[in-house]
């Protein structure tokens, strides 16, 4: 396998891992809504802080920690960026 | 000498901006200490930002190509999230978005959820790739990678159809805000939120709209976060309402179950004479409905907000502003910062704004007090005389019961201050923050169509020899065309604000979601997909929005599946089709599979050329 295609490779993996924490904050914990919210936190009701804040504040880490993982990857197979261009 | 250092200079510059802000509310506040009226107070709040952006503008003028269409790529990581924010954050979310949550509860954050999450989607699968391509707009993309004067006419109609149906509810919201803070009627408004709008964006297209936006995200999100503070500080609740308010919550849900929760009937609503648009609370404020349907209503408005958000072009062209492929994803990851800063903020003013009206053990209370008192209170009867809020006493007991209160949904961010007593200072600042928050969209909105007009349609398809002066004249020509046929058809009142924002989501995600994506992550996509994918998205999207909306047919939703959904219907399709005609055609020739291989390593030259 050429350089280009491991690097893709790992890129994949990356997305497909980003992908799925996605899908638990934004998807899979609002299925069960109606459980959630007999717990709480902070005071809040579950559910209600975690589409109030708890996701909102999960995607922001998330994208952060994508961008600097990808960033090591495309260092690892020396694909960053020249500073100048 | 403008541009040379500016762009180091940017964080002082900004930062001497805020600064005058405050000095600006400062000065405000004392003036009106003085005795300056509401009116003068509300009047030059809006008359003097909209003047700072229009310097803005006219100092960011250009006449260089790359320039006008991508800020000449040199947008600092930071200050593209500021923007973005301003891009993303319409007048719907700064007015709307908390009366929404105050009327819909959990079951209306499904949109909150929806319009944060799309922006992981853009990360991880689009931005850095369309960075990389090194486009001026969307259809750009489409247009090279698919090849093909056609694909990149299906991507302008789909990209003109989505920000066109966007950029009215914005215009609209500058006409409303611009009406009341100045005092004249609301069809002259709209034209006032124009001209203000055109003035950010014609000397300088991109350049001047980032520069722009930057400031109106400064201003925007001084005047959403500075009520709610104090307004939770002045009643009461807390330093820090983000994590103070869960007891509220708590017994915002005991109140709703002593007061209950009563749906009206249309007829009574109708016999009180309730004027259009107001409503009562009616739904649990932190309750989450039972069973399997809502749960689905709710992620599937989430998947439409979310897919919908990595398929606007107004907001992924913002990430071929930056150096670099590595600061557009950092970018993105800055933009929902600042757009949490809002967001987060929305339901704790929701929250604050329905205890203090509800609890009937603080003074601001009005819920089970008697109506002729209520009637006695300032603020009610200003709201009531300008049909923004409504009392019908349908058990005719003389007591305000919780279904007999009515009110418009904008009225809880734009009355919350003066029901909790802030001075009218903050009120005026809420209203050139309204303004900021639907300029920066509607700016952005418009440039997006006329770039794509102007770049795709007459450049690339229409006349290849044009020379620069001419190209930007054009671009220039057609940002006032679509400007005006925005604002006339605002001016003439059609849908409310926020049914006609989630269909640009469900139109961008019908017809451009997977032929961006596919044209990234599959090297098999053809043009022939692309092309077909995009037109059967459209049309079946379309089909089933004009099969379900109760305005139109008004058929029964097919799952749950309603006229803010219909985006799962076109996207789907579209997915379908695109692969199955995709594999049915000949694979795509070398030279593309090599250009979507460049496309993937963030280091090299851009696909397209730095002027092009």
């Amino acid at each position: 396998m050429s350089n280009k295609e491991k690097h893709w490779e790992k890129t994949k993996g990356l997305m497909i891992i980003t992908l799925i924490i996605w899908f638990v904050f934004g998807y899979l914990i609002f299925m069960f809504g109606s459980d959630l919210n007999t717990s709480s936190f902070m005071g809040y009701p579950l559910a209600y802080y975690m589409c109030a804040q708890g996701s909102i504040i999960a995607f922001v880490v998330l994208i952060f920690w994508f961008a600097n993982r990808q960033e090591k990857i495309d260092e690892e197979f020396g694909f960053t960026e020249k500073e100048d261009d | 000498m403008f541009k040379g250092n500016f762009i180091d200079n940017l964080p002082k510059i900004y930062g001497t901006y805020t600064g005058g802000f405050f000095i600006f509310i400062i000065l405000m506040a004392i003036a009106e200490q003085a005795g300056m009226t509401a009116k003068t107070i509300g009047i030059l709040f809006v008359a003097f930002t909209v003047c700072i952006y229009a310097i803005i503008g006219y100092l960011s003028r250009t006449v260089q190509v790359d320039a006008y269409y991508v800020a000449g790529r040199q947008v600092p990581t930071v200050f593209n999230g500021m923007a973005t924010a301003a891009d993303w954050m319409s007048g719907a979310s700064f007015v709307a978005m908390a009366g929404g949550i105050y009327f819909g509860g959990y079951t209306y954050m499904a949109f909150l959820v929806g319009w944060t999450g799309g922006y992981v989607l853009v990360s991880s699968l689009l931005a850095p790739y369309l960075r990389k391509f090194g486009c001026y707009t969307v259809p750009d993309f489409i247009g090279t990678r698919y090849g093909g004067n056609f694909a990149r006419f299906c991507a302008v109609v789909v990209l003109t159809l989505a920000s066109f149906t966007y950029v009215t509810a914005q215009i609209n919201a500058t006409g409303t805000i611009a009406s009341r803070a100045l005092s004249i009627p609301f069809e002259l408004g709209v034209w006032v939120g124009l001209v203000s709008i055109l003035l950010c964006s014609m000397l300088g297209g991109m350049r001047a709209v980032t520069w722009t936006q930057v400031a109106q995200y400064i201003v925007l999100i001084i005047a959403y976060l500075i009520p709610v503070f104090w307004i939770s500080n002045k009643s009461g609740f807390g330093f820090f309402p983000h994590f103070m308010l869960g007891e509220e919550v708590a017994r915002l849900g005991a109140l709703e179950s002593q007061f209950g929760l009563v749906k009206n009937a249309a007829a009574d609503i109708k016999a009180a004479g309730v004027p259009g648009g107001l409503k009562s609370i009616a739904v649990s404020h932190a309750g989450v409905p039972e069973g399997g349907m809502a749960a689905w209503k709710f992620i599937s408005l989430a998947l439409c907000m979310m897919v919908g958000t990595a398929s606007l072009p107004h907001i992924l062209m913002r990430y071929f502003t930056t150096p670099s492929v590595k600061a557009a994803r950092k970018s993105v990851a800055w933009s929902l910062f600042f757009i949490a800063l809002l967001y987060t903020s929305a339901p704790m003013l929701a929250t604050l704004s329905k205890i203090s009206l509800i609890d009937p053990n603080l003074p601001t209370g009005i819920i089970g007090k008697p109506i002729a008192e209520i009637m006695q209170i300032e603020w009610v009867n200003a709201w009531i005389n300008v049909k923004q809020a409504f009392i019908a006493d349908f058990n005719g007991d003389g007591i305000l019961q919780l279904n007999e209160w009515f009110m418009r949904g904008d009225v809880v961010v734009l009355a919350t201050p003066e029901v909790a007593g802030l001075p009218y200072v903050i009120s005026g600042l809420v209203a050139a923050g309204g303004m900021a928050a639907a300029m920066s969209t509607a700016d952005g909105l418009i440039l997006a169509i006329a770039n794509a007009l102007s770049h795709d349609i007459y450049y690339k398809i229409i006349d290849p020899k044009a020379d620069v002066r001419k190209r930007l004249l054009v671009a220039r020509a057609l940002l006032i065309v679509i400007g005006a046929a925005g604002a006339y058809i605002a001016s003439m009142r059609i849908t409310s604000i926020l049914g006609a924002v989630a269909w640009a989501f469900d139109f961008a995600m019908s017809g451009l979601f997977f032929p961006l994506i596919l044209g990234v992550w599959w090297k098999r996509a053809t043009r022939q997909g692309a092309i077909a994918g995009m037109i059967a998205g459209l049309a079946s999207g379309t089909a089933y929005l004009i099969y379900v909306y109760p305005k139109f047919m008004g058929n029964t939703p097919w799952l749950g599946i309603d006229h803010l959904r219909f985006g799962i219907i076109g996207a789907s399709v579209c997915l379908v089709v695109m692969v199955v005609v995709s594999l049915m055609t000949e694979e795509p020739d070398k030279a593309t599979q090599q250009m979507v291989d460049e496309v993937r390593v963030p280091s090299g030259k851009t696909i397209l050329g730095k002027q092009h």
